[in-house]
């Protein structure tokens, strides 16, 4: 719509409302439209509730939590391993030190361990997305908007690693960098990195052909900038949506690879590692292993919801 | 090809994870001239792919024995465990996906949503351990006790089939190692003798893995069923039939499903690779020896014959399924045709 023709609806409208100001100041652009269609999800404000509350959880961490995350307990109270929850308001002694998750197998508050461990699941999950989005886009927008052999070689590669199941090649890459969690970030990164790299190709394809970006080569932009400043921006959606649901799948991966021993090591709290190193006290201990993942699935279940709602919030043609 | 390089490139070699820290350099160089491991990588791998072509996959370093051999023995668990985890999910799936997309906006539709973002969204080793702590620990003395480990119980053995019928094999041969790979099967082989009491047994050691494994592609198989036949329920074509006078069952099933039918074909064939990542987390966690378990111990033990010998037929069965996944499209729908 050029600028003439939207003064003249707008003028329009006056004569019916009588609101030009208001309607000058705040156009309803396609990010407003869709987080008003994001509010009226119930699901995705549901998933992002789980996740402000998380943040808050792991920026608060030191004041919420009762004890250190891997502070021992022998000596300065009365607990053993082992410990089942003791919470006084459901019938717990009174003169029983409350430990509202238990004791682990190292004489560790439990609740404790779980709190601080939601720093480093929502950490992981972000760095992980970010590094695979900024790497994979940009070789998805390269590939794409260069065309040719470099397309060719680069997202021929993709495909091979979109052939291996990701968890097998996720344990493979972090045999090759040795076990850590930084490790495993770069490790889960490189498996989902061309999910990014195909969606922006796409995006780049679909954009680079637009009459816009036909006019901006016309006023004499240089590739770069008809990259950067065209193609990029009007990419981004479905990215921004991939990427949200991506941070669920990095925690879930991040998880199983620490629960099998490649990522997180002990003594640091993580929700996977808990899990693996309490997992054969299953029978005797079952709280041990009952609230790490369930910290797990609530973290994760939050970005799905999020990303969902996102999806149906940005997806024009899902207008329901 | 990618395999081998990719598994070379992991520092530390197998000499020193197999003979272990205070191996000397003459053991060390004994040892890869035993194993070929002295060649240049590349002469190697020339080597390496004649034999992949001539069904030789080498021996591992680890087990001292040949990787068909172990393949044998433990692909038909992961065999097993993929087909069952895939049966109950798409049993399961498309009918709760279905019912959901018919009652769309309903309290049934908001609930089966509700279940299947909370199945996307559990940790698999996680539901496993809770599994088998409810079904081995506080059931175990209820007709539902499952057992939370291996995959028959102690003192109970499966008999192969061309046993059972006396079949003469000879020893070594192809077609007995054939034979001993099909009967490895458990539930298969057992149902096909009749040995009802070792079918029963190896189905219970198999429904915790199973309903653990199903899990994430139940909860994605409901979600796209659900999301497809909605968007096919609002076709012009689903009006006239209801138009027509069609029974409602049956413009679901006959009008609206076999038009929604494709995208759920798709993500199945997806599934597996999916499948086969959970799978080393379940064998993992119901301590079964599969494919899945070894190819994890194998990466971290450097044993290279393995990690090749596994991945090729993994990766193998990949392609395939999802070649059969592409020609099933024409099945499905008439519209399209292979060229």
């Amino acid at each position: 719509m050029t600028a003439f023709n939207r003064r003249q609806a707008i003028e329009q409208l006056q004569a019916e409302a009588g609101d030009v100001d208001r309607l000058l100041e705040k156009p309803s652009t396609q990010w407003r439209l869709a987080l008003r269609r994001f509010r009226g999800r119930k699901s995705g404000m549901i998933g992002l509730g789980i996740i402000l509350f998380l943040i808050f959880v792991a920026i608060f961490a030191p004041f919420l939590a009762p004890y250190g995350p891997t502070e021992i307990l022998i000596g300065v109270e009365d607990v053993s391993r082992y410990d089942p929850p003791c919470i006084h308001l459901l019938g717990c002694p009174e003169d029983r030190p409350q430990h509202i998750m238990g004791i682990d197998g190292n004489v560790r508050d439990q609740f404790s361990r779980i709190i601080y461990g939601s720093r480093v699941s929502l950490t992981l999950g972000f760095f992980t997305v970010t590094l695979a989005l900024l790497v994979g886009s940009s070789i998805g927008a390269l590939a794409g908007y260069r065309g040719g052999w470099f397309d060719n070689i680069v997202m021929r590669f993709m495909d091979v690693i979109l052939g291996f199941p990701s968890l097998l090649l996720a344990i493979a890459i972090v045999a090759v960098l040795g076990p850590g969690l930084r490790n495993a970030l770069i490790a889960i990164a490189i498996v989902t990195l061309p999910g990014y790299a195909r969606v922006m190709r796409a995006q780049v394809l679909a954009i680079k052909e637009s009459d816009y970006v036909s006019a901006s080569r016309a006023l004499g932009a240089s590739p770069t900038q008809i990259l950067l400043r065209r193609v990029i921006p009007n990419a981004l959606t479905p990215l921004v949506v991939l990427a949200t649901l991506g941070i669920a799948t990095a925690i879930l991966e991040a998880a199983g690879l620490s629960f099998l021993g490649l990522g997180a090591q002990p003594p640091q709290a993580e929700w996977g590692s808990m899990l693996a190193s309490e997992r054969n006290q299953v029978f005797n201990a079952p709280h041990l292993v009952f609230f790490p993942g369930l910290a797990i699935m609530i973290t994760v279940l939050g970005f799905n919801l999020m990303g969902d709602g996102m999806r149906d919030a940005l997806d024009p043609t899902l207008n329901r | 090809m990618v395999v081998f390089l990719l598994i070379r490139a992991i520092p530390g070699d197998p000499c020193t994870s197999l003979l272990g820290e205070r191996a000397t350099e003459e053991a060390c160089a004994r040892f890869n001239e035993a194993n070929g491991l002295d060649r240049p990588v590349l002469v190697q791998l020339g080597i390496y792919m004649k034999n992949v072509f001539t069904f030789n996959l080498g021996d591992s370093v680890r087990f001292s024995r040949p990787v068909s051999q172990l393949l044998i023995e433990r692909l038909p668990l992961t065999t097993e465990l993929a087909l069952s985890a895939l049966t109950l999910a798409v049993l399961v799936g498309i009918p709760l996906g279905v019912l959901a997309a018919r009652r769309h906006n309903t309290a049934i539709d908001t609930g089966t949503m509700a279940l299947a973002n909370i199945g996307v969204s559990m940790p698999v080793f996680w539901l496993g351990l809770m599994l088998a702590y409810i079904f081995a620990l506080l059931l175990r003395d209820t007709a539902f006790a499952l057992p939370p480990s291996g995959r028959l119980s102690a003192g109970v053995f499966s008999i192969p089939y061309f046993e059972v019928w006396g079949w003469q094999l000879e020893e070594g041969s192809t077609a007995a190692r054939v034979h001993e790979y099909i009967s490895n099967h458990y539930i298969f082989n057992n149902l096909i003798t009749g040995q009802w009491e070792v079918f029963w047994d190896a189905v219970k050691h198999m429904i915790l893995p199973a309903v653990a494994l199903a899990t994430i592609p139940l909860s994605i198989i409901a979600r796209i069923t659900r999301s497809s036949l909605l968007e096919v329920m609002g076709k012009d074509f689903i009006r006239t039939a209801r138009a027509k006078g069609v029974k409602e069952r049956w413009v679901v099933r006959s009008h609206a499903f076999r038009n929604a039918i494709l995208p759920v074909v798709t993500i199945i064939g997806l599934q597996l690779g999916a499948l086969l990542g959970g799978a080393v987390l379940t064998e993992t966690v119901f301590n079964l020896a599969g494919v899945g378990r070894a190819l994890f111990d194998a990466i971290t033990g450097r044993d290279y014959a393995i990690v090749q010998g596994f991945t090729v037929v993994v990766a193998g069965v990949y392609v395939i399924v999802n070649l059969l996944v592409d020609l099933s499209y024409a099945y499905l729908d008439p519209r399209i045709r292979l060229e």
